[in-house]
């Protein structure tokens, strides 16, 4: 392949995989954003717990590594349920600012509490042999992790996109990003509507935690460093919007990897230079609501 | 001579929906005209267009013949565009007088200076204690407005759209929430206003729009139904059916 | 004289009393600075974290005129700490411009007009999309830095940098103490102009904007221009804490620009109290304090205390330790009045 393209199709895939890890770790902080209006900058210690799960399964219990995502990913769920039932539901009426600092603080305690069970140092887990070296698609060969990470990712979002769109909790998730109120006054339990799409987004924060330990590397500091990656994707998307969250994950991801593919050093510019343009023009991100 | 507000078909809509359509108002000075109409029927929105808290999609809002359809809601307020809202809008973690002197502040633009105390200048606050005097709420003056029973929260709502000293008034439903036994403080304020003031009230209670109207505009769907004094209306048909039909079915049950 | 209308004149008087003399000094406001000096004289080894103390002081006061009077919640004022901090530094490293008072105005002037145009963009927006924003110009600014590390020296930094003697006269002992008097008088000035702001008629605007923003639009303040007036400012002071940070540590860091930064000093604010000035003091005093004791027994021990102490701060004491006092004050006033 001439050079340039190749350089192209790595910017493409390993930004599509990037793009994937973003979508599902940030989509649970998009859709309970929207629905409750709920600032939770938690969300990123549920996506390290998750990884740090992931590593206790698979290095001292001889778990095979996907099927601790799918362990990891329902206990952080469950575990987040006694949060929001304990804890966050208290600030549903606060200021926002009331519920940053509240979350920012269970954040760093669970910072602070990686660090004492696992050490600063980043952790790696043993991965199976189908997930380790290259997969070879014809024209050139591709990291097998990161095929898999595209996969996975087009999988969940055809599950979250059909759940969304097609069922009826979806129709009232929908309707409750809407108009709240509305959709209080014909019946629905927002309440309850809540309390299951923070375990699922929660869930998927923890699945993408354990996914990043591969490609990015995890350390307890993950809870606060990309978090406001995740903020960034959320905003730019738009609350409430799978769509939009797709979308967001799919441009900042790329123009990151391209940026440090192409630029090295300064390619981190991008992804914030891309944030303040597509909030200035569209302050709501892309398919928020006004 | 120039009316003090016109409204030249104006039209807003929310998406698909039309809130308002073609809609022509006129105040002249000293007007007492009511906004009347079944709920949902864009009264408020209305008001919104013509106080620029929303810009209408075509049509024009004249303010004593000044087009000022392209000018912020600031703008507006400092040309004597005063209004109060559904819902108070008040600074409750301020006292009453405060409330009073900040509106007489950015009104005067003694809010520029950034160096003199704000206590310094005595005839703001002696102007302040004034309209809480002719509202009688100087005993409330040092309270918080959230201490204030709801009743009393609206009167500082309508001292501060008097506070602007406004050519043109417009009230959104002022007993709205009111106790029916405080109500009578309210009522007996817009009773009182300086004829000069051109006033547009959005009123629901029959007793209130009859007693204090001189003409009544009513609004249905977003578009005006029909106007004319209060004789007129109360003896349409058609309005009867449209809206005060309802009133007077209930009327009827209460004996 | 009817005895409702004398009722209703004596009322009057109080309430213009309230007004006309709130701006006035009262005795406790004296207790921050006379500890301040105590420090000086009771601890002659710390004035180098005494002095760190006092940037941070100073810094944290900025955010109040922003967030604890105007209202506005933004992630991002560690850039103009940054600005102030870098024109000093760069003005010593590579202009060889030493004198440190200047380099406070100069300090000030370049954070204010980033302030300033940043602010006239920004300010238009609100919530996520503001935090944002805010946050996204302070990590641009730092990439910015970064990009061209060889005139900002990157994240290592500046290091090494001298400073002349102060108004030419004052040099700088190995203890530091000229350093401690120094920042203390320039955030006794920065301090007095805060809070004439604050008790000016502006300043009961931003307290107006705070409270109900719809309601300054609907009685005719140009909300814009005076968000944008007390931004400016503000940056301009978080500029000059900025640009003392660098002359009392002789040497800065891109790290100055990090999100930690806006956090910590936002963090500062709110345990001591937002909107009364004073809430800076308590606030940066008490936090630097406690993370100099305990991250030195146990980084970990002091991050998960810091967390812990915010939850609890939200719950239970979301006024701050201000706040707390005031509970307190009042608390005793009902128990002497019954």
């Amino acid at each position: 392949m001439p050079q340039v393209a190749n350089i192209a199709v790595s910017i493409l895939f390993d930004g599509l995989a990037y793009a994937m890890f973003l979508f599902i770790t940030s989509v649970g902080l998009s859709v309970t954003m929207g629905l409750m209006g709920f600032v939770n900058l938690a969300h990123g210690a549920f996506a390290m717990a998750g990884g740090y799960v992931v590593v206790t399964l698979t290095r001292s219990y001889g778990v095979s590594f996907v099927p601790s995502l799918v362990i990891a990913a329902i206990v952080v769920g469950a575990v987040s349920v006694v949060f929001e039932r304990v804890l966050y539901r208290r600030l549903y009426k606060s200021t926002d600012l009331e519920q940053v600092l509240l979350t920012i603080g269970l954040a760093f305690m669970a910072i602070a509490t990686a660090t004492y069970l696992y050490g600063p140092i980043p952790k790696s887990v043993p991965l199976p042999d189908w997930l380790q070296g290259d997969i070879n698609l014809g024209f050139r060969q591709f990291p097998s992790y990161r095929a898999f990470l595209i996969v996975l990712g087009a999988a969940l979002i055809a599950v979250l996109w059909y759940a969304f769109e097609r069922t009826n909790i979806g129709a009232k998730i929908r309707a409750a990003v809407d108009n709240r109120r509305m959709a209080e006054s014909v019946g629905i339990n927002v309440d309850r509507l809540f309390t299951l799409t923070f375990a699922v987004g929660s869930g998927l924060a923890a699945l993408g935690g354990g996914l990043a330990i591969q490609l990015l590397g995890l350390s307890p500091s993950f809870a606060v460093l990309y978090l406001v990656l995740f903020l960034i994707v959320v905003a730019v998307g738009g609350l409430g919007s799978l769509k939009g969250t797709l979308l967001a994950a799919l441009v900042l991801g790329i123009f990151d990897t391209g940026g440090k593919y192409l630029l090295a050093d300064a390619g981190g510019f991008f992804v914030y230079a891309v944030t303040v343009v597509v909030l200035l023009i569209k302050p709501a991100g892309f398919y928020g609501r006004e | 001579m120039t009316a003090a507000l016109q409204v030249e078909r104006l039209n807003r809509a929310f998406g698909a929906l039309p809130v308002t359509r073609d809609v022509d108002l006129m105040l002249e000075r000293g007007a007492r005209r009511a906004l009347i109409g079944p709920n949902g029927a864009g009264k408020t929105t209305l008001v919104n267009l013509i106080t620029g808290a929303l810009k209408p999609h075509s049509g024009r809002v004249l303010l004593d013949g000044e087009d000022i359809t392209a000018l912020s809601q600031a703008d507006r307020a400092r040309r004597g565009l005063a209004r109060t809202f559904q819902i108070n809008q008040l600074f409750r973690g301020l006292t009453v007088l405060e409330n009073l002197c900040m509106t007489i502040g950015e009104r005067d633009g003694h809010c520029d200076n950034l160096w003199r105390s704000a206590g310094s200048k005595r005839e703001v606050i002696d102007e302040a204690l004034g309209y809480l005097d002719s509202l009688r709420l100087t005993d409330d003056a040092l309270k918080l407005v959230r201490e204030l029973p709801y009743g009393r929260q609206r009167l500082v709502e309508i001292a501060i759209a008097l506070a602007q000293k406004p050519r043109v008034l417009l009230l959104d439903e002022p007993a709205a929430g009111v106790p029916s036994s405080e109500s009578h403080l309210i009522l007996d304020v817009v009773a009182a206003l300086d004829p000069d003031i051109a006033v547009l009230i959005i009123e629901h209670d029959m007793d209130v729009v009859f007693r204090f109207a001189k003409e009544i505009t009513v609004l249905v769907q977003g578009a005006v139904f029909t106007q004319g004094t209060p004789n007129e209306i109360m003896n349409n048909e058609q309005v009867r059916a449209v809206y005060l039909g309802q009133e007077g079915h209930r009327g009827g049950h209460h004996g | 004289m009817a005895a409702s209308e004398i009722i209703s004149g004596a009322m009057r008087e109080r309430a213009a009393d309230y007004l006309t003399k709130r701006h006035r000094f009262r005795a406790a406001e004296a207790l921050p600075w006379l500890i301040a000096i105590a420090v000086f004289f009771i601890f002659p080894t710390r004035m180098t974290f005494g002095s760190q103390v006092l940037v941070m002081v100073m810094f944290a006061l900025s955010l109040d005129l922003i967030l604890g009077y105007a209202g506005i919640v933004t992630l991002g004022h560690a850039a103009f700490f940054g600005i102030g901090a870098y024109t000093v530094g760069l003005a010593a490293a590579r202009l060889d411009w030493t004198e440190p008072i200047s380099g406070l105005f100069a300090a000030a002037i370049a954070a204010g007009l980033v302030g300033f145009v940043t602010g006239w963009f920004l300010l238009r927006y609100r919530g996520l999309t503001l935090l944002m924003l805010t946050l996204a110009t302070a990590i641009l600014l730092q990439e910015t830095g970064n990009l061209r590390s060889d005139i900002s020296g990157g994240y290592d930094g500046l290091p090494g940098l001298t400073f002349k003697p102060l108004l030419g006269i004052f040099d700088y002992d190995l203890y530091a103490h000229t350093y401690y008097l120094y920042v203390l008088a320039v955030l006794a000035v920065m301090f007095y102009l805060v809070r004439r702001i604050v008790y000016s008629p502006f300043g009961q605007a931003l307290t107006g904007i705070r409270e109900n923003v719809r309601r300054m639009h609907a009685i005719g303040s140009p909300v814009h221009r005076r968000l944008v007036t007390v931004y400016t400012i503000a940056a301009a002071i978080a500029g000059v804490a900025g640009a003392l940070f660098t002359q009392t540590n002789a040497y800065v860091t891109l790290t100055v620009f990090d999100f930690d930064n806006s956090a910590k000093v936002m963090v500062m604010l709110i345990l001591g109290g937002t909107g009364r000035l004073y809430g800076a003091f308590i606030g940066a005093a008490v936090y630097m304090v406690l993370e100099d004791y305990f991250s030195k027994l146990s980084p970990t021990f002091w991050q998960f205390g810091i967390g812990l102490v915010l939850v609890l701060a939200v719950l239970f004491a979301p006024r701050g330790i201000l706040g707390l006092f005031e509970r307190m004050g009042s608390y005793f006033a009902e128990r002497k009045r019954s």
